[in-house]
Order: C-alpha cells, then structure tokens, then sequence
C-alpha cells in the first residue's frame, strides 16, 4: 500500500488549518487589553501622538481592513517590521526560531533516547526491580517543576562541575550542542517520563496479544518477534503521544529559555507581548503554529507508515 | 502404529491473587499420524489450554507439568531452542480468531515468510514463490497481488485461511487448531474444515481440532475427547461416543445438539452451569449437575479409566448412562 495518496491528503487538509490559525493569530493578537501606541509612549501619553502612531501603524483602520493587509503581507512573505525593535519580523523569526526548534529537537531527542530502552527494559523486568526502580526515577523527574530542574541542574553541572555553559547560545554548531544540553536535558525529563511510562504500558499490552502469541507458535526467535511484532504494535500509540507533546515542548522552551537566558523564540515572544509589538507576536505564533502543524502532519505520516489501518 | 503425539498427565496451573487453580488437570491422549482428534467441551473447559500447553504457550504464571511426547521427544523439557524448531516447523498451530492472531501492520506476505525463513532454508525469490503457492493452496484468489494486503483488508473467512497459510508454511506434521471455525459464518466453516480435511491427506498430517460443536466433530473427527472443568471424561472412537455415551455430560451434549429428520422432540439441556476453576466441586466435577449422581460421585474423584478396547471413560455410573441410551442414535 503506497502512502503518498494519504500524505497528498494530508498536505491538502493543511490549506484550511493554516487560514484557520492566521484568522485566530489576527484576532488574538487584536484581544490582548492595551494597545501599542500607549505601550510605546507611556501612560502620559497625549492622544495626537497615540493617533499618529496608531495611524503609522495601520492600526486606525477597521480590523476587515487590517485583516487583508495582514493576509496580502503573509501571502507576499513580508509579516511587518517590530515596533520596538524596528527589525522586520522575518528576519527576527530567521535569527530566532533556528534557536528555539534546535532546543526542542534536541530535547525530543533525549527523550526518546532515554524512554525508548528504559520502556523497553521495565516492560520485560515488570514489577521487579529494574521496572519499579525506573519507574521511581522518572516519577520523580515527573513531578518536578521545569524551571526548578533547570536551577538543579544549572547549579550542579553548570556553575558547580563547570561542565556546561550557565547561559546563552553560543557560536557555530557544537558549541551551540554544548549550550543547549542543559536546557534540552531539562525540558526532555518531563517528555521522558510520559513516553516510558506509555510505552511501557503498550509493550505490555502487546505482550499478551493472541498474535504474538502465533508468532510464538510459528517458532520465531524472541528478538525478532520483540522488534517486528511487539515493539511495531507498541510505538503507535507512542509515536501519536510524541507528535502531540513537541506542541507542549514549544510551550516549555519558553521557560527553559528565560532560565538559561537563551536568545530564542519564546524570550522574544515574551518580550514582544508585554511591548504590544503586534506584528512579531503576530508573526511568531505564526511561525510556532506552521512548526506545530507540520509536526502534526509528520506524526500523522510516520503512524500511517506503522499502521497501515490508518491511511484508509 | 506408534502416536505421533503422545500426552500424558498434563496439568497447567495458574497462580491467581487467590492461589493456585487447575485449568487442565492430568489430561492424556494419543494423535496418530493423520489423524484428526477432536477435544471437546464447553467454554472453560480447559480444551484451549490444553492446546496452548503442548507447545509451552501458556504465559508466565502458568507452570505446565506432565508429558507431551512429539516422535519420541518431550516437548515440555526441551530447550528453548529446540521447541522453536518444532513449534510451527513440525507442529503448527491456528486460532479461533483471526482478526486478533494476525499482525495488524504486517504484510500477511511477510506474515507467511518469516514462518519459512525460521524452519527453511530457501532464499528470498523461493520464499516469496512459495508463499504465493500456500495462498494458492488454501483458497485466496489473486494470491500474488494479495501478498502485500493486511490483514484488516480480508475478509473473514479469507482470514482464516491466510491463518492457515501461515501455519502450514512448513509443512508441519501436526495441526493444533483451536476452534479454527467458531468465529465464522456457516457456509465459511464448512470450506474451512474441507480444506482441514484435505490438507491432511494430501499432507498426511494429524489434528487436534479443538471446538465446542458436535456437529463439527461427526463431521470432521476419527476420535474424540470431551473435557469438563479441565480433565478428560470420555475417548474413543467418534462413532462409538456418538452410539453409546458412557459419561452423563457427553450424553448431555449430546441431546443438546438440534438434529434434522423425523420427529420433532424437546432438545436435552445440562442443568446448570460449569463450576469455576477455583470452585472445583470435591468428588467427580459434574456431580451437581448430574442425573446419574450418587453419594460416591460427591467423594470419591473417578478416575479415567478403559472399560472396551480404546474406549475411556471416567464416571462411577458409566454402565447406567451407556444403559439409558444415546440421544443421537
């Protein structure tokens, strides 16, 4: 069965979500209480500059009129320049966003790395002590709060053992790896934690099925109906719990940024709404929400490859 | 002739948060080669871990005790490594449901070829030949092109015999079938057990046909053992049973089966319903439910034993029951 029917599928499906999430970003943005004039002058602002600037800004138009000019300027690639900082907003996303998604892949990837073999062992050590042992472990890290983790760790391999860098981002590729471990490892535990204990869960349960049981039956070695019967079945529901969590993990990275003073997408989207900088927070939950769906439809891609009863 | 499955005292137990409970209890029998053995029996009878025990599939607190000799090996004290070899190369073995026994997300192509790479040695080309040939063989229309289909996308009575494919990948010797037909419409059952049928005698090859339909057993089986709450009551040959019960419960399964022809008269029912594995009545097990019942069948346990050549019986009052008639002849 060839998938490229469901992913053209899939991708068509796209046009309507992404005009969905430009019309909720237009609004959203309009719904924030203040506005940008007064943001930029201050409380003692008079009203003629307030208009002045509203009207620089486009914004005394009604908002049917704003709305096109915001959809004209994504459909031609240009979102704005920021209003504090006077940068266009694409190049701000350009310079911001590689920070951000490298922190988020990163930090993905430690999870798996860590809850794919740890799921893997619990679930065949079940109720003994590896499992509970593992299981402890990650409850722990769990329950946490991710800013504290961050200041734990911060402090021990940080400022302490001198290991990693306490802050920042640093300069060409490794040395950025060697920035983000910290703040990666710190927003990978909680991720960790949920997949293991899912995986475990559906490993166990795929134990007991009747068809690995034939498989049994047909005289195949253990590791290869672990990996081809147990271990396929078990990461569907798995790999659907991933995908939807790197939409959390982006909310994370915001929090992880400010705790390592990292120069990335979530401590400019926070600055941007405190200065009622319309067209950058406009602009980056854009760029969130396309990263957000695209990884969506990925997720979607890799579970119609697993289980081919999706992709009907 | 000598068995080529020889069971003896095979007893599976498992451990529950109130103990230890019996499924199968000291049970025995023989399959000659090409024979077709039925095992009969309500459900929880013990008729499926039976089956499940003579390949050790029984899972992890169960502990099987006892013999299961395969051409003069035990299988229940072999290595793991050579059960393997036995387990779908010589004694193959289909399930009743095979929605559940079949791989959701994988190819039944690749679910037939991973059964030959493990007890063959052709290559990938002659792999890919012969599971086209098995699907050939059981009955799938545009086998080729179907190699590549899931198992959501057959039908299933097709499923059934895609299990079988599998199964018979590798020519086994013995086909354990645990009520391959129960899951299916009428029509499709009676293909599915010609196709048992012929599979045996073009591949010489005995079954044990697990079910709980009489009708299936008259229609299909040699001999036949029927299991109440996890032993062996009655064997001997199916038309001898079916002529003359020597066991209460096989006499009532018998009237309980609605006949065509003559006459229409009230179908027998077993009063009551089976004990529940931790509840195992003390004396013989189906004393409360039986009519022959006296104050030994609630003390003593009766023991199975040969009362005519091939004939086996475990009942205290077996001459009464034999005496009182078959339903069904």
């Amino acid at each position: 069965m060839s998938l490229v029917p469901y992913i053209l599928r899939r991708l068509l499906q796209l046009i309507p979500t992404f005009a969905f999430i430009v019309l909720v970003v237009f609004i959203l943005v309009r719904l924030l209480p203040g506005d940008p004039a007064s943001a930029i002058l201050g409380d003692r602002a008079l009203d003629a500059d307030v208009n002045r600037i509203n009207a620089e800004l486009g914004l005394d138009q009604p908002l049917p009129v704003q709305f096109i000019a915001f959809v004209k300027a994504i459909a031609t690639g240009n979102l704005g320049n920021s209003i504090t900082l006077k940068l266009p907003v694409t190049d701000l996303i350009a310079q911001r966003m590689p920070v951000t998604l490298m922190l988020t892949v990163m930090a993905a990837l430690i999870a798996l790395v860590l809850a794919l073999p740890l799921a893997f062992l619990a679930a065949l050590q079940r109720d003994k002590l590896a499992d509970n042992a593992i299981r402890g472990v990650f409850q722990v890290g769990l329950s946490m709060p991710v800013f504290y983790l961050g200041i734990i760790l911060l402090t021990v391999f940080g400022a302490g053992l001198g290991w990693f860098p306490v802050g920042g981002y640093g300069e060409g590729f490794l040395d950025h790896v060697h920035h983000l471990i910290l703040p990666a490892l710190t927003l990978a535990l909680s991720l960790a934690a949920i997949l293991m204990r899912n995986l475990r869960a559906a490993i166990i349960g795929v134990v007991g099925a009747e068809y690995v049981d034939f498989a049994r039956a047909k005289g195949l070695r253990p590791r290869l109906i672990m990996i081809r019967h147990v271990l396929r079945n078990a990461l569907i529901s798995t790999v659907t719990l991933f995908g939807l969590s790197i939409g959390t993990l982006l909310g994370g990275a915001v929090i992880t940024e400010t705790v390592f003073a990292i120069p990335g997408a979530g401590r400019l989207m926070i600055d941007s709404i405190y200065g009622r900088d319309y067209p950058v927070v406009q602009g980056m939950t854009l760029a969130l929400a396309v990263c957000v769906s695209l990884t969506f439809l990925l997720t979607d891609i890799v579970q119609a490859y697993l289980d081919p009863r999706v992709a009907r | 002739m000598i068995p080529a499955l020889e069971v003896r005292n095979l007893t599976t137990g498992f451990k529950t948060a109130n103990g230890w409970v019996t499924a199968v209890k000291d049970v025995g029998f023989d399959v000659m080669p090409g024979e077709v053995v039925g095992l009969v029996g309500e459900s929880g009878s013990g008729k499926s871990v039976t089956l499940h025990s003579i390949l050790r599939l029984v899972h992890a607190p169960g502990i099987i005790e006892g013999s299961v000799k395969w051409q003069g090996r035990d299988l229940l004290t072999m290595s793991e490594r050579e059960l393997r070899k036995v387990r779908g190369g010589e004694i193959a073995m289909i399930f009743q449901e095979p929605m559940t026994a079949l791989n959701p997300v994988l190819p039944v192509g690749i679910q037939i070829e991973e059964n030959l790479s493990a007890h063959t040695a052709l290559d990938g080309r002659q792999r890919a030949a012969r599971a086209r040939e098995l699907m050939d063989l059981v009955g799938i229309p545009e086998a080729a092109r179907r190699l590549k289909d899931y198992p959501h996308q057959f039908s299933g009575g097709m499923r059934q015999r895609v299990m079988i494919a599998i199964a018979l990948a590798s020519g086994p010797k013995l086909l354990l079938a645990d009520e391959p037909t129960t899951a299916l419409d009428v029509t499709i059952q009676d293909q599915i057990l010609k196709l048992i049928l012929d599979l045996r005698d073009e591949l010489q090859m005995g079954v044990v046909l697990v079910t709980h339909d009489l009708g299936v057993v008259a229609a299909t089986c040699d001999r036949m053992a029927v299991m109440y709450a996890g032993r062996i009551v009655e064997t001997g040959t199916v038309v001898n049973v079916f002529a003359e019960p020597h066991h209460a419960y096989t006499r009532g399964l018998l009237g309980s089966v609605p006949r065509g022809g003559a006459g229409r008269t009230m179908l027998l029912s077993i009063e009551g319903t089976p004990p529940g594995l931790a509840s195992i009545p003390p004396g013989c097990s189906f004393n409360p439910r039986c009519t022959f019942a006296t104050d030994i069948c609630r003390k003593e346990t009766p023991m199975l034993a040969e009362f005519a050549p091939g004939r086996l019986v475990a009942c205290h009052h077996h001459r009464e029951v034999a005496a009182a008639g078959s339903p069904v002849a």
